[in-house]
């Protein structure tokens, strides 16, 4: 068996020249130090996104977008086909985990500035991965057409409807007209499941090639070691083997939640219907929904609304251009400035989201 | 300047002319409005001489209608003298043989009625005197009820109105309030308990605690003005107004021919009248609640059949709570109960449906029912079976892979040691 994979290796390497992916392989190394366990969380994220991409195939087997179709195939898929509670519910969990974890990448990435030079399009190229989770997440919530989808998805098309001059327009082209109907369906479905995939992958090849090309970023404290107190592990086999033991938990994890607590398919979706009880974003939105409730309706003599979504944008594009801001090292200060705007920006996002629980 | 005096005294005078018309205009339409109140409600209210049940909301007082219009006398007048006249036609109170009269003077007028409600009734006082209560009053009895026992005299609100004494959910207690009169019942010779059978009864609990205005109250039942106790043949019509299915299979048995024969009351004779309770399997077969081993005795025809119904209805009931059983068992777990829930709504059907075959007497026709119940019923069974059975198989299969996974990582930990140490 060894000896047949090693002909075909050399099948392929005769022909393509595998030096550069050996070299790889066999020189990449991975510093081993008391913050390692943050370099996972990026291979975790990885990992459900492959989870993401194979349940999203399955499903596609079975799912019909249509006002008429859309509830009842996910209704189908999970009480008829086969596994399809699994999958289905495997795909919703996974979906979750993948923002919490890929959250967790950027600010382990944002804490020990791994961000820096000449690491910055890797992190420009991540945070555009986690924008584009996020409309991932926001256009599959409503495939099932359910109604608590349904009135999430207006509120948060509303939402962008405040931005001024693009905000109108951009509401209806996501709508698909002036109101959230079966169209809108159709655009979130080829969204979810044609164009978003599309760009994703690119800025993810983008994302992996980069890192691989520039290695694992070193902390401070570990560069500042003597070189033979610095420790390495080699990334094949013994990272890689160490990666797939965490996939597994992970992945049993994933069937753990899928079985034990599915997600519910709710009432389908009823346009004329008066909007459910509890009607919220999914939680990784909730920060910023929490946020918009709580700003009073004028601020001076701009929309409250409209102030805060200019906000989120604009602090999410300065957040993406984090490597190009530079601020004077204070070596008085315990924390560094940009550290403690980090740390308060954890806050706050773990603050609102659990206060728009509460409230 | 001679001219001038001479325009302001023309201006001046067709200035008072005017001003003095408008003015007069003015009392004039004063006087016509005092024309319209109601003088005799107004000198009885200052006297504080109202009758005693008088109410605002009365429906007569709201149609703009003054007291006269049913007493007589000359409500514009505010001279007691000339209002309450019998030259004006004044009646007072009349006396209570009169009172279904006094009443139908406009409520058996169609012409006048109809100003009001067009599609309004106005036989009411023909009908009433076809009522014991009528016919009684006509005999000089004065302890019967006429319009005011139940409608009040100056209360008087539409039925479906729920502050009105005639209301569904408040006929029963205006009834009682004769009909449970034991002093005054006596005399008839009537019972007093009406009221507490009815209220248990499963009618009373559905209209007077569950507020549904669709059981019947006693009118529903007795009729409202012509009221009279349903006789031996109208039972089952009375009954059959609601219950159609029942009286229909009923009718068409040579049971109720032997039922006339015997002078049985149709369905009172089984399920009672005024405490009629909600029906249970027990009523057929054989055992000690069995109302058909009232009449049949063992070896008989009927004792037969009976026992063959009860078995038929059993049987059914048995395996629809079997199923039900299993339904609740995959809802609560969370599984697909769907499917399920339709299968029992057709046996519940199906069960009901025989219930109401029961009146019959059909073996064969019970029993065919019940079968088609009981296929259902085992299909939704089977059905719950599948998804507590599959219920179990996910937990197994996770326990499952969740084993090969640990071991898998067991193994996969060791490996990394292993490397670990022989890299060190």
């Amino acid at each position: 068996m060894k000896n047949f994979g090693n002909k075909i290796i050399s099948w392929i390497d005769e022909r393509y020249d595998l030096s550069p992916v050996r070299n790889l392989l066999e020189h990449k190394k991975v510093p081993a130090h008391r913050h390692s366990v943050w370099y996972y969380m990026g291979g975790v994220t990885l990992f459900l996104f492959l989870v993401q991409l194979l349940t999203g195939i399955l499903l596609l087997l079975y799912y019909r977008p249509g006002e008429d179709s859309a509830y009842e195939s996910v209704r189908f898929i999970v009480t008829e086909v086969k596994f399809g509670w699994l999958i289905r519910n495997v795909h919703n969990w996974s979906a979750n985990l993948l923002v919490f974890f890929a959250f967790v990448h950027m600010f382990s990435v944002f804490f020990s500035k791994a961000y820096k030079k000449p690491r910055e399009l890797t992190w420009v190229t991540g945070f555009i991965i986690l924008v584009f989770s996020l409309a991932f997440g926001f256009s599959g919530y409503l495939l099932p057409w359910n109604e608590l989808a349904f009135f999430a998805t207006k509120v948060g098309t509303d939402i962008v409807g405040v931005v001024p001059i693009i905000g109108e327009p951009l509401k209806i082209l996501l709508r698909g007209g002036e109101d959230v109907t079966g169209a809108t369906l159709s655009r979130f479905f080829g969204i979810h499941v044609a164009i978003l995939p599309a760009i994703f992958t690119v800025f993810l090849v983008l994302h992996l090639l980069f890192i691989q090309q520039q290695g694992m970023h070193e902390p401070e404290h570990f560069k500042n070691l003597p070189e033979e107190k610095k420790k390495y592990i080699p990334f094949f086999p013994d990272f890689a083997l160490k990666d797939l033991l965490l996939w597994v938990v992970v992945f049993n994890i994933l069937i753990f939640l899928a079985l034990y607590f599915p997600w519910e398919l709710g009432n389908k979706a009823e346009a004329f219907a008066s909007a459910p009880e509890g009607i919220r974003p999914e939680w990784y939105f909730m920060f910023m929904f929490q946020s918009l409730k709580l700003l009073p309706a004028h601020i001076l003599f701009i929309e409250g609304e409209l102030l805060g979504v200019l906000f989120f944008g604009v602090a999410g594009f300065v957040w993406m251009l984090v490597p190009y801001i530079k601020i004077k090292h204070r070596p008085n200060w315990k924390i560094q400035p940009l550290t403690l705007v980090g740390i308060l920006i954890v806050l706050f996002i773990v603050i609102m989201t659990i206060v728009g629980y509460l409230l | 300047m001679g001219k001038r005096i001479y325009y302001l005294l023309l201006f001046t005078l067709s200035a008072s002319f005017l001003f003095g018309f408008i003015l007069s205009e003015k009392e004039d339409k004063k006087t016509d409005q005092t024309q319209k109140v109601d003088q005799c409600y107004v000198c009885h209210k200052e006297i504080e001489n109202l009758p005693k049940d008088f109410s605002e909301i009365d429906v007569h007082k709201h149609a703009n209608l003054s007291c006269a219009s049913c007493h007589g006398g000359d409500p514009n007048s505010d001279d007691q003298e000339i209002a309450m006249s019998p030259s004006k036609g004044f009646i007072g109170i009349p006396k209570r043989k009169d009172i279904p009269k006094f009443c139908g003077k406009c409520h058996s007028n169609i012409d006048f009625m109809r100003v009001y409600q067009p599609r309004i009734v106005t036989d009411q006082v023909a009908q009433y005197y076809t009522s014991v209560h009528g016919k009684k009053l006509l005999t000089g009895d004065e302890n019967v009820a006429e319009c005011s026992s139940c409608h009040t005299a100056h209360s008087i609100l539409p039925a479906k109105d729920p502050r009105s004494s005639v209301y569904a959910l408040n006929v029963p207690n205006t009834c009682n309030k004769c009909h449970g009169n034991s002093t005054l019942m006596e005399k008839y010779s009537l019972p007093v308990n009406q009221s507490e059978e009815y209220s248990k009864s499963v009618h009373g609990i559905a209209l007077l605690k569950n507020k549904d205005l669709g059981a019947p109250a006693c009118n529903d039942c007795h009729g409202n003005h012509g009221a009279t106790p349903p006789g031996l043949v109208s039972v089952s019509h009375v009954c059959g107004t609601c219950h159609l299915s029942n009286m229909e299979y009923f009718n068409s048995t040579k049971m109720s021919k032997a039922f006339e024969e015997q002078d049985f009351h149709g369905c009172e004779q089984c399920h009672g009248n005024h405490g009629v309770q909600k029906p249970n399997d027990e009523m057929v077969g054989v055992g000690k609640e069995s109302k058909c081993i009232d009449c049949h005795t063992e070896g008989d025809e009927g004792y037969a059949v009976s026992k063959k119904l009860y078995s038929s209805l059993t049987s059914l009931k048995n395996k629809f709570d079997a199923a039900n059983q299993k339904y609740l068992e995959v809802k609560q777990k969370g599984m697909n109960d769907v499917e399920i829930g339709f299968q029992l709504q057709d046996a519940k059907q199906a069960l009901i449906q025989s219930r109401t075959l029961i009146h019959t007497f059909d073996t064969t026709k019970v029993g065919l029912k019940a079968k088609e119940g009981v296929d259902i019923a085992n299909k939704a069974s089977l059905l719950a079976q599948e998804e507590i059975d599959e219920y179990y198989t996910r937990r197994n299969g996770f326990a499952i892979a969740t084993l090969a996974f640990l071991v898998f990582i067991i193994a996969l930990y060791f490996k990394i040691k292993d490397k670990e140490k022989k890299a060190s």
